[in-house]
Protein backbone atom coordinates (compact mmCIF):
# COMPACT_ATOMS: atom_id res chain seq x y z
CA UNK A 1 0.00 0.00 0.00
CA UNK A 2 2.84 2.39 0.80
CA UNK A 3 4.10 1.98 -2.78
CA UNK A 4 0.71 3.11 -4.05
CA UNK A 5 0.91 6.15 -1.79
CA UNK A 6 4.33 7.00 -3.16
CA UNK A 7 2.97 6.76 -6.71
CA UNK A 8 -0.09 8.93 -6.06
CA UNK A 9 1.99 11.34 -4.03
CA UNK A 10 4.44 11.86 -6.87
CA UNK A 11 1.82 11.98 -9.63
CA UNK A 12 -0.83 14.20 -8.08
CA UNK A 13 -0.04 15.68 -4.68
CA UNK A 14 3.56 16.65 -5.38
CA UNK A 15 3.08 16.94 -9.12
CA UNK A 16 6.49 17.82 -10.52
CA UNK A 17 5.35 20.72 -12.64
CA UNK A 18 2.37 22.13 -10.83
CA UNK A 19 3.56 21.79 -7.25
CA UNK A 20 7.34 21.52 -7.38
CA UNK A 21 7.96 23.64 -10.50
CA UNK A 22 10.45 21.20 -12.00
CA UNK A 23 10.68 20.69 -15.76
CA UNK A 24 8.62 23.77 -16.59
CA UNK A 25 10.72 24.60 -19.66
CA UNK A 26 9.68 21.61 -21.82
CA UNK A 27 6.22 21.82 -20.27
CA UNK A 28 5.66 25.30 -21.74
CA UNK A 29 7.85 24.77 -24.79
CA UNK A 30 6.22 21.73 -26.37
CA UNK A 31 2.64 21.93 -25.16
CA UNK A 32 1.29 23.68 -28.24
CA UNK A 33 0.10 20.54 -29.96
CA UNK A 34 -1.34 17.41 -28.44
CA UNK A 35 0.78 14.86 -30.31
CA UNK A 36 4.10 16.56 -29.55
CA UNK A 37 3.00 16.99 -25.94
CA UNK A 38 2.32 13.28 -25.66
CA UNK A 39 5.71 12.52 -27.24
CA UNK A 40 7.42 14.76 -24.73
CA UNK A 41 5.48 13.36 -21.78
CA UNK A 42 6.29 9.78 -22.75
CA UNK A 43 9.97 10.65 -23.24
CA UNK A 44 10.10 12.14 -19.76
CA UNK A 45 8.34 9.16 -18.22
CA UNK A 46 10.67 6.77 -20.00
CA UNK A 47 13.97 8.49 -19.24
CA UNK A 48 12.90 9.35 -15.71
CA UNK A 49 12.27 5.71 -14.82
CA UNK A 50 15.50 4.40 -16.30
CA UNK A 51 17.51 7.32 -14.95
CA UNK A 52 16.10 6.90 -11.45
CA UNK A 53 16.88 3.18 -11.45
CA UNK A 54 20.49 3.69 -12.50
CA UNK A 55 21.20 6.63 -10.23
CA UNK A 56 19.67 4.76 -7.28
CA UNK A 57 21.91 1.74 -7.84
CA UNK A 58 25.03 3.81 -8.42
CA UNK A 59 24.39 5.98 -5.37
CA UNK A 60 23.88 3.08 -2.98
CA UNK A 61 26.39 0.65 -4.45
CA UNK A 62 29.24 3.04 -5.18
CA UNK A 63 28.87 6.51 -3.67
CA UNK A 64 27.40 5.51 -0.30
CA UNK A 65 29.74 2.53 0.03
CA UNK A 66 32.86 4.64 -0.40
CA UNK A 67 31.47 7.60 1.57
CA UNK A 68 31.67 10.02 -1.33
CA UNK A 69 28.00 11.07 -1.42
CA UNK A 70 29.04 14.68 -2.04
CA UNK A 71 29.74 13.70 -5.65
CA UNK A 72 26.11 12.79 -6.32
CA UNK A 73 25.25 15.83 -8.46
CA UNK A 74 28.23 15.39 -10.76
CA UNK A 75 27.75 11.65 -11.02
CA UNK A 76 24.00 11.94 -11.67
CA UNK A 77 24.56 14.41 -14.48
CA UNK A 78 27.07 12.01 -16.00
CA UNK A 79 24.67 9.07 -15.70
CA UNK A 80 21.61 10.86 -17.03
CA UNK A 81 23.30 12.36 -20.07
CA UNK A 82 25.01 9.05 -20.86
CA UNK A 83 21.84 6.98 -20.68
CA UNK A 84 19.93 9.47 -22.79
CA UNK A 85 22.61 9.14 -25.46
CA UNK A 86 22.63 5.37 -25.09
CA UNK A 87 18.85 5.07 -25.29
CA UNK A 88 18.85 7.26 -28.37
CA UNK A 89 21.39 5.06 -30.14
CA UNK A 90 19.63 1.90 -29.03
CA UNK A 91 16.18 3.04 -30.08
CA UNK A 92 17.38 4.32 -33.43
CA UNK A 93 18.53 0.81 -34.21
CA UNK A 94 15.95 -1.33 -32.48
CA UNK A 95 12.70 0.64 -32.28
CA UNK A 96 12.76 3.01 -35.23
CA UNK A 97 9.08 3.88 -34.98
CA UNK A 98 9.32 4.79 -31.28
CA UNK A 99 12.47 6.79 -32.06
CA UNK A 100 10.65 8.72 -34.77
CA UNK A 101 7.78 9.37 -32.41
CA UNK A 102 9.92 10.72 -29.58
CA UNK A 103 12.12 12.47 -32.13
CA UNK A 104 13.89 15.58 -30.98
CA UNK A 105 12.44 15.40 -27.47
CA UNK A 106 14.68 12.57 -26.36
CA UNK A 107 17.99 14.50 -26.66
CA UNK A 108 16.30 17.47 -24.97
CA UNK A 109 15.83 15.21 -21.97
CA UNK A 110 19.56 15.42 -21.20
CA UNK A 111 19.19 18.78 -19.51
CA UNK A 112 15.72 18.41 -18.03
CA UNK A 113 15.72 19.30 -14.34
CA UNK A 114 12.73 17.07 -13.61
CA UNK A 115 14.84 13.98 -14.41
CA UNK A 116 17.63 15.19 -12.14
CA UNK A 117 15.02 16.21 -9.55
CA UNK A 118 13.46 12.78 -9.26
CA UNK A 119 16.90 11.16 -8.91
CA UNK A 120 17.82 13.53 -6.09
CA UNK A 121 14.44 13.23 -4.36
CA UNK A 122 14.75 9.42 -4.37
CA UNK A 123 17.97 9.82 -2.41
CA UNK A 124 16.72 12.63 -0.15
CA UNK A 125 13.62 10.72 0.89
CA UNK A 126 15.65 7.48 1.36
CA UNK A 127 13.37 5.35 -0.79
CA UNK A 128 14.12 1.69 -1.32
CA UNK A 129 14.72 0.63 -4.92
CA UNK A 130 11.05 -0.29 -5.40
CA UNK A 131 10.00 2.96 -3.76
CA UNK A 132 12.28 4.90 -6.06
CA UNK A 133 10.75 3.16 -9.06
CA UNK A 134 7.20 3.95 -8.00
CA UNK A 135 8.22 7.52 -7.23
CA UNK A 136 9.77 8.09 -10.65
CA UNK A 137 6.97 6.40 -12.58
CA UNK A 138 4.53 8.50 -10.58
CA UNK A 139 6.47 11.70 -11.27
CA UNK A 140 6.65 10.86 -14.98
CA UNK A 141 2.92 10.10 -15.12
CA UNK A 142 2.24 13.38 -13.35
CA UNK A 143 4.30 15.21 -15.96
CA UNK A 144 2.49 13.39 -18.77
CA UNK A 145 -0.89 14.23 -17.23
CA UNK A 146 -0.05 17.91 -16.75
CA UNK A 147 1.40 18.40 -20.24
CA UNK A 148 -1.59 16.66 -21.86
CA UNK A 149 -4.04 18.86 -19.93
CA UNK A 150 -2.15 22.03 -20.90
CA UNK A 151 -1.85 20.94 -24.54
CA UNK A 152 -5.60 20.31 -24.68
CA UNK A 153 -6.26 23.79 -23.28
CA UNK A 154 -3.75 25.47 -25.57
CA UNK A 155 -4.98 23.73 -28.72
CA UNK A 156 -8.38 25.24 -28.06
CA UNK A 157 -7.54 28.68 -26.78
CA UNK A 158 -4.02 29.66 -27.87
CA UNK A 159 -5.18 31.70 -30.84
CA UNK A 160 -8.87 31.87 -30.11
CA UNK A 161 -10.32 35.11 -31.50
CA UNK A 162 -12.03 35.91 -28.20
CA UNK A 163 -8.64 36.17 -26.45
CA UNK A 164 -7.07 39.65 -26.62
CA UNK A 165 -3.93 39.62 -28.76
CA UNK A 166 -1.66 40.52 -25.84
CA UNK A 167 -2.74 37.39 -23.97
CA UNK A 168 -2.51 34.97 -26.91
CA UNK A 169 0.19 32.33 -26.79
CA UNK A 170 2.55 32.21 -23.85
CA UNK A 171 0.76 34.63 -21.51
CA UNK A 172 -2.35 32.48 -21.68
CA UNK A 173 -0.27 29.31 -21.24
CA UNK A 174 1.18 30.81 -18.06
CA UNK A 175 -2.28 31.78 -16.78
CA UNK A 176 -3.55 28.28 -17.53
CA UNK A 177 -0.59 26.73 -15.75
CA UNK A 178 -1.23 28.90 -12.72
CA UNK A 179 -4.89 27.92 -12.61
CA UNK A 180 -3.99 24.25 -13.06
CA UNK A 181 -1.52 24.62 -10.22
CA UNK A 182 -4.25 26.00 -7.96
CA UNK A 183 -6.55 23.16 -9.01
CA UNK A 184 -3.88 20.60 -8.16
CA UNK A 185 -3.61 22.11 -4.68
CA UNK A 186 -6.94 20.39 -4.14
CA UNK A 187 -5.07 17.09 -4.00
CA UNK A 188 -3.28 18.18 -0.82
CA UNK A 189 -4.41 15.98 2.03
CA UNK A 190 -5.60 13.23 -0.31
CA UNK A 191 -3.49 10.73 1.58
CA UNK B 1 44.76 11.64 3.20
CA UNK B 2 45.93 10.73 -0.27
CA UNK B 3 43.24 8.08 -0.36
CA UNK B 4 40.57 10.70 0.43
CA UNK B 5 41.45 12.57 -2.73
CA UNK B 6 42.20 9.57 -4.88
CA UNK B 7 38.97 7.72 -4.15
CA UNK B 8 36.54 10.33 -5.55
CA UNK B 9 38.82 10.99 -8.52
CA UNK B 10 39.11 7.30 -9.28
CA UNK B 11 35.39 6.64 -8.85
CA UNK B 12 34.43 9.45 -11.16
CA UNK B 13 37.09 8.42 -13.66
CA UNK B 14 35.91 4.82 -13.43
CA UNK B 15 32.27 5.76 -13.97
CA UNK B 16 33.15 8.09 -16.82
CA UNK B 17 35.23 5.37 -18.42
CA UNK B 18 32.40 2.88 -17.96
CA UNK B 19 29.78 5.13 -19.53
CA UNK B 20 32.17 6.35 -22.21
CA UNK B 21 32.95 2.76 -23.11
CA UNK B 22 29.28 1.91 -23.09
CA UNK B 23 28.49 4.76 -25.46
CA UNK B 24 31.42 3.92 -27.70
CA UNK B 25 30.27 0.32 -27.80
CA UNK B 26 26.68 1.36 -28.45
CA UNK B 27 27.82 3.71 -31.19
CA UNK B 28 29.42 0.80 -33.01
CA UNK B 29 26.93 -1.88 -32.14
CA UNK B 30 23.80 0.14 -32.89
CA UNK B 31 25.26 1.98 -35.81
CA UNK B 32 22.56 2.82 -38.32
CA UNK B 33 23.58 3.56 -41.86
CA UNK B 34 22.03 6.88 -42.66
CA UNK B 35 21.54 7.99 -46.21
CA UNK B 36 24.64 10.13 -47.01
CA UNK B 37 22.29 12.46 -48.83
CA UNK B 38 20.67 13.44 -45.54
CA UNK B 39 23.92 14.87 -44.24
CA UNK B 40 24.67 16.65 -47.52
CA UNK B 41 21.23 18.20 -47.60
CA UNK B 42 21.59 19.23 -43.98
CA UNK B 43 24.80 21.08 -44.79
CA UNK B 44 22.98 23.17 -47.38
CA UNK B 45 20.14 24.06 -45.04
CA UNK B 46 20.40 27.10 -42.75
CA UNK B 47 20.23 24.99 -39.60
CA UNK B 48 17.98 27.46 -37.79
CA UNK B 49 15.38 24.77 -37.00
CA UNK B 50 12.73 27.44 -37.51
CA UNK B 51 10.01 25.06 -38.62
CA UNK B 52 9.14 27.20 -41.64
CA UNK B 53 8.90 24.08 -43.79
CA UNK B 54 6.23 22.66 -41.51
CA UNK B 55 8.53 20.00 -40.05
CA UNK B 56 10.12 20.12 -36.57
CA UNK B 57 13.64 20.99 -37.73
CA UNK B 58 16.25 21.03 -40.47
CA UNK B 59 17.31 17.46 -39.69
CA UNK B 60 13.79 16.14 -40.09
CA UNK B 61 13.34 18.15 -43.28
CA UNK B 62 16.60 16.78 -44.74
CA UNK B 63 15.45 13.29 -43.86
CA UNK B 64 12.06 13.86 -45.49
CA UNK B 65 13.63 15.24 -48.67
CA UNK B 66 16.01 12.30 -48.91
CA UNK B 67 13.07 9.94 -48.51
CA UNK B 68 11.10 11.88 -51.08
CA UNK B 69 8.26 12.83 -48.75
CA UNK B 70 9.12 16.55 -48.81
CA UNK B 71 9.70 18.85 -51.72
CA UNK B 72 13.33 19.83 -52.35
CA UNK B 73 12.35 23.48 -52.48
CA UNK B 74 10.36 23.24 -49.26
CA UNK B 75 12.71 25.37 -47.17
CA UNK B 76 11.46 28.95 -47.40
CA UNK B 77 14.53 30.38 -45.68
CA UNK B 78 17.33 28.91 -47.77
CA UNK B 79 15.71 30.09 -50.99
CA UNK B 80 16.22 29.04 -54.56
CA UNK B 81 20.03 28.62 -54.46
CA UNK B 82 19.75 25.99 -51.77
CA UNK B 83 16.84 24.36 -53.58
CA UNK B 84 19.03 23.97 -56.68
CA UNK B 85 21.84 22.50 -54.57
CA UNK B 86 19.46 20.09 -52.85
CA UNK B 87 18.04 19.07 -56.20
CA UNK B 88 21.60 18.39 -57.38
CA UNK B 89 22.23 16.18 -54.32
CA UNK B 90 19.01 14.31 -54.98
CA UNK B 91 19.89 13.99 -58.67
CA UNK B 92 16.80 15.84 -59.85
CA UNK B 93 16.85 18.64 -62.37
CA UNK B 94 15.84 21.84 -60.64
CA UNK B 95 14.15 24.11 -63.06
CA UNK B 96 14.36 27.79 -62.24
CA UNK B 97 11.02 28.26 -63.94
CA UNK B 98 9.42 26.54 -60.99
CA UNK B 99 10.29 29.51 -58.82
CA UNK B 100 7.14 31.20 -57.71
CA UNK B 101 6.65 34.63 -56.24
CA UNK B 102 3.77 36.45 -54.68
CA UNK B 103 1.95 38.89 -56.92
CA UNK B 104 -0.50 41.63 -55.97
CA UNK B 105 -3.27 41.90 -58.54
CA UNK B 106 -3.87 45.61 -58.22
CA UNK B 107 -2.78 48.76 -59.96
CA UNK B 108 -4.71 51.09 -57.70
CA UNK B 109 -1.93 53.47 -56.76
CA UNK B 110 -2.99 56.78 -55.22
CA UNK B 111 -3.16 58.60 -58.60
CA UNK B 112 -5.29 55.94 -60.28
CA UNK B 113 -8.01 55.08 -57.81
CA UNK B 114 -10.60 57.36 -56.28
CA UNK B 115 -11.33 57.46 -52.59
CA UNK B 116 -14.77 57.51 -51.00
CA UNK B 117 -13.52 58.89 -47.70
CA UNK B 118 -10.36 59.54 -45.75
CA UNK B 119 -9.40 56.60 -43.60
CA UNK B 120 -7.52 57.40 -40.41
CA UNK B 121 -7.97 54.21 -38.39
CA UNK B 122 -5.38 51.63 -37.42
CA UNK B 123 -2.77 50.65 -40.02
CA UNK B 124 -4.33 47.29 -40.81
CA UNK B 125 -6.10 46.17 -43.95
CA UNK B 126 -8.22 43.83 -41.87
CA UNK B 127 -9.60 46.71 -39.75
CA UNK B 128 -10.11 48.94 -42.76
CA UNK B 129 -11.85 46.28 -44.82
CA UNK B 130 -14.50 45.87 -42.10
CA UNK B 131 -15.64 49.45 -42.57
CA UNK B 132 -18.29 50.80 -44.94
CA UNK B 133 -17.69 49.99 -48.62
CA UNK B 134 -14.87 47.64 -47.66
CA UNK B 135 -12.32 50.36 -47.19
CA UNK B 136 -11.76 53.93 -48.29
CA UNK B 137 -10.82 53.17 -51.90
CA UNK B 138 -13.67 53.46 -54.37
CA UNK B 139 -12.89 50.06 -55.87
CA UNK B 140 -14.01 47.35 -53.48
CA UNK B 141 -11.31 45.02 -54.82
CA UNK B 142 -8.40 47.44 -54.48
CA UNK B 143 -5.28 46.99 -52.39
CA UNK B 144 -5.82 49.08 -49.26
CA UNK B 145 -2.09 49.60 -48.77
CA UNK B 146 -2.29 49.33 -44.99
CA UNK B 147 0.63 46.94 -44.64
CA UNK B 148 -1.10 43.76 -43.43
CA UNK B 149 0.88 41.73 -45.96
CA UNK B 150 4.04 43.67 -45.20
CA UNK B 151 3.70 42.84 -41.52
CA UNK B 152 3.00 39.20 -42.31
CA UNK B 153 6.08 38.84 -44.51
CA UNK B 154 8.95 37.22 -42.61
CA UNK B 155 11.42 38.05 -45.36
CA UNK B 156 10.89 41.79 -45.73
CA UNK B 157 9.83 41.32 -49.33
CA UNK B 158 6.78 43.60 -49.35
CA UNK B 159 7.17 47.32 -49.90
CA UNK B 160 4.54 50.01 -49.93
CA UNK B 161 4.74 52.07 -53.12
CA UNK B 162 2.27 54.89 -53.80
CA UNK B 163 -0.35 53.44 -51.49
CA UNK B 164 -0.30 49.83 -52.63
CA UNK B 165 1.84 46.87 -51.78
CA UNK B 166 4.58 45.74 -54.11
CA UNK B 167 6.50 42.49 -53.93
CA UNK B 168 10.28 42.48 -54.04
CA UNK B 169 10.65 39.41 -56.25
CA UNK B 170 14.28 38.95 -55.28
CA UNK B 171 13.46 38.60 -51.61
CA UNK B 172 10.14 36.78 -52.02
CA UNK B 173 10.32 33.06 -51.33
CA UNK B 174 6.64 32.28 -51.95
CA UNK B 175 5.96 31.20 -48.39
CA UNK B 176 2.35 32.29 -48.75
CA UNK B 177 2.03 34.25 -45.51
CA UNK B 178 0.90 37.42 -47.32
CA UNK B 179 -1.75 35.46 -49.21
CA UNK B 180 -3.35 34.51 -45.92
CA UNK B 181 -2.99 38.02 -44.51
CA UNK B 182 -4.76 39.87 -47.35
CA UNK B 183 -8.46 40.44 -46.56
CA UNK B 184 -9.11 41.27 -50.22
CA UNK B 185 -7.62 38.00 -51.51
CA UNK B 186 -5.50 40.06 -53.87
CA UNK B 187 -2.30 38.09 -53.64
CA UNK B 188 -1.55 35.10 -55.83
CA UNK B 189 1.44 32.83 -56.15
CA UNK B 190 2.58 33.06 -59.76
CA UNK B 191 5.55 31.84 -61.75
CA UNK B 192 8.30 34.43 -61.59
CA UNK B 193 9.07 33.94 -65.29
CA UNK B 194 5.49 34.85 -66.26
CA UNK B 195 6.25 38.55 -66.48
CA UNK B 196 3.04 39.66 -68.18
CA UNK B 197 0.44 40.17 -65.49
CA UNK B 198 -3.10 41.45 -65.21
CA UNK B 199 -2.80 44.15 -62.57
CA UNK B 200 -6.43 44.07 -61.53
CA UNK B 201 -8.80 41.88 -59.57
CA UNK B 202 -12.04 43.79 -60.04
CA UNK B 203 -15.14 41.77 -60.91
CA UNK B 204 -17.14 44.97 -61.41
CA UNK B 205 -18.62 45.85 -64.80
CA UNK B 206 -16.48 47.98 -67.10
CA UNK B 207 -18.32 51.21 -66.38
CA UNK B 208 -18.03 50.83 -62.61
CA UNK B 209 -14.34 50.03 -62.91
CA UNK B 210 -13.77 53.08 -65.08
CA UNK B 211 -15.60 55.32 -62.61
CA UNK B 212 -13.49 54.06 -59.73
CA UNK B 213 -10.04 53.56 -61.15
CA UNK B 214 -8.03 54.69 -64.12
CA UNK B 215 -6.01 51.50 -64.40
CA UNK B 216 -8.53 48.72 -63.87
CA UNK B 217 -9.53 45.94 -66.23
CA UNK B 218 -12.77 46.98 -67.90
CA UNK B 219 -13.26 43.61 -69.57
CA UNK B 220 -13.27 45.15 -73.05
CA UNK B 221 -11.98 41.85 -74.51
CA UNK B 222 -9.42 43.63 -76.73
CA UNK B 223 -6.63 41.48 -75.26
CA UNK B 224 -8.66 38.32 -75.80
CA UNK B 225 -9.33 39.18 -79.43
CA UNK B 226 -5.75 40.14 -80.21
CA UNK B 227 -4.00 37.25 -78.50
CA UNK B 228 -2.74 34.93 -81.24
CA UNK B 229 -2.24 32.09 -78.76
CA UNK B 230 -5.74 32.32 -77.26
CA UNK B 231 -4.04 32.59 -73.92
CA UNK B 232 -6.34 35.26 -72.50
CA UNK B 233 -9.96 34.82 -71.54
CA UNK B 234 -12.33 37.24 -69.89
CA UNK B 235 -14.16 35.63 -67.02
CA UNK B 236 -16.35 37.50 -64.54
CA UNK B 237 -15.29 40.84 -66.01
CA UNK B 238 -11.57 40.22 -65.57
CA UNK B 239 -8.87 39.13 -68.00
CA UNK B 240 -7.14 35.90 -67.02
CA UNK B 241 -3.90 34.81 -68.67
CA UNK B 242 -3.21 31.12 -69.17
CA UNK B 243 0.56 30.99 -68.71
CA UNK B 244 0.82 27.55 -70.26
CA UNK B 245 -0.15 29.14 -73.58
CA UNK B 246 1.29 32.64 -73.14
CA UNK B 247 4.43 33.30 -75.16
CA UNK B 248 5.10 36.68 -73.53
CA UNK B 249 4.70 38.37 -76.94
CA UNK B 250 3.31 41.51 -75.34
CA UNK B 251 0.48 42.25 -77.80
CA UNK B 252 -2.08 42.40 -75.00
CA UNK B 253 0.09 44.91 -73.14
CA UNK B 254 0.04 47.23 -76.17
CA UNK B 255 -3.68 46.77 -76.82
CA UNK B 256 -4.94 47.25 -73.27
CA UNK B 257 -6.65 50.65 -73.18
CA UNK B 258 -6.34 51.11 -69.43
CA UNK B 259 -2.83 49.68 -69.20
CA UNK B 260 -4.01 47.16 -66.65
CA UNK B 261 -1.91 44.45 -68.31
CA UNK B 262 1.74 45.14 -67.67
CA UNK B 263 5.16 43.67 -68.31
CA UNK B 264 7.06 43.47 -65.06
CA UNK B 265 10.75 44.17 -65.15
Amino acid sequence: MSMFFIFVGAALINNFILTQFLGVCPFLGVSKKMNTAIGMGLSVLFVMTIGAALTHVVYHQILARFGIEFLQTVVFILIISSIVQFIELYMKKMFKSLYDMLGIFLPLMTTNCAIMGVALINIRDTYSFAGAMFNSVGAGSGFLLAIIILAAIREKYDNHPSIPVVFQGFPLALFSTGLMSIAFMGFQGLI
Amino acid sequence: MVFDILLPVLSIAGLALLFGGLLGFAGKKFHVDVDPKVEQIQNVLPGANCGGCGLPGCGVFADAVAKGTADYSGCPVAGSDAAIQIAAIMGIEASVSERKVAFIKCNGVDDNVKRNYIYSGPTSCISASQLALGGSKACAYACLGLESCKNACPFDAVNMVDGIAEIDTVKCVACGKCVDACPKNLIDMVYDKAKIRVMCNSRDKGKTVKDNCRAGCIACTLCQKNCSEEAIVIENNIAIIDYDKCTLCGVCVDKCPTKSIKVLS
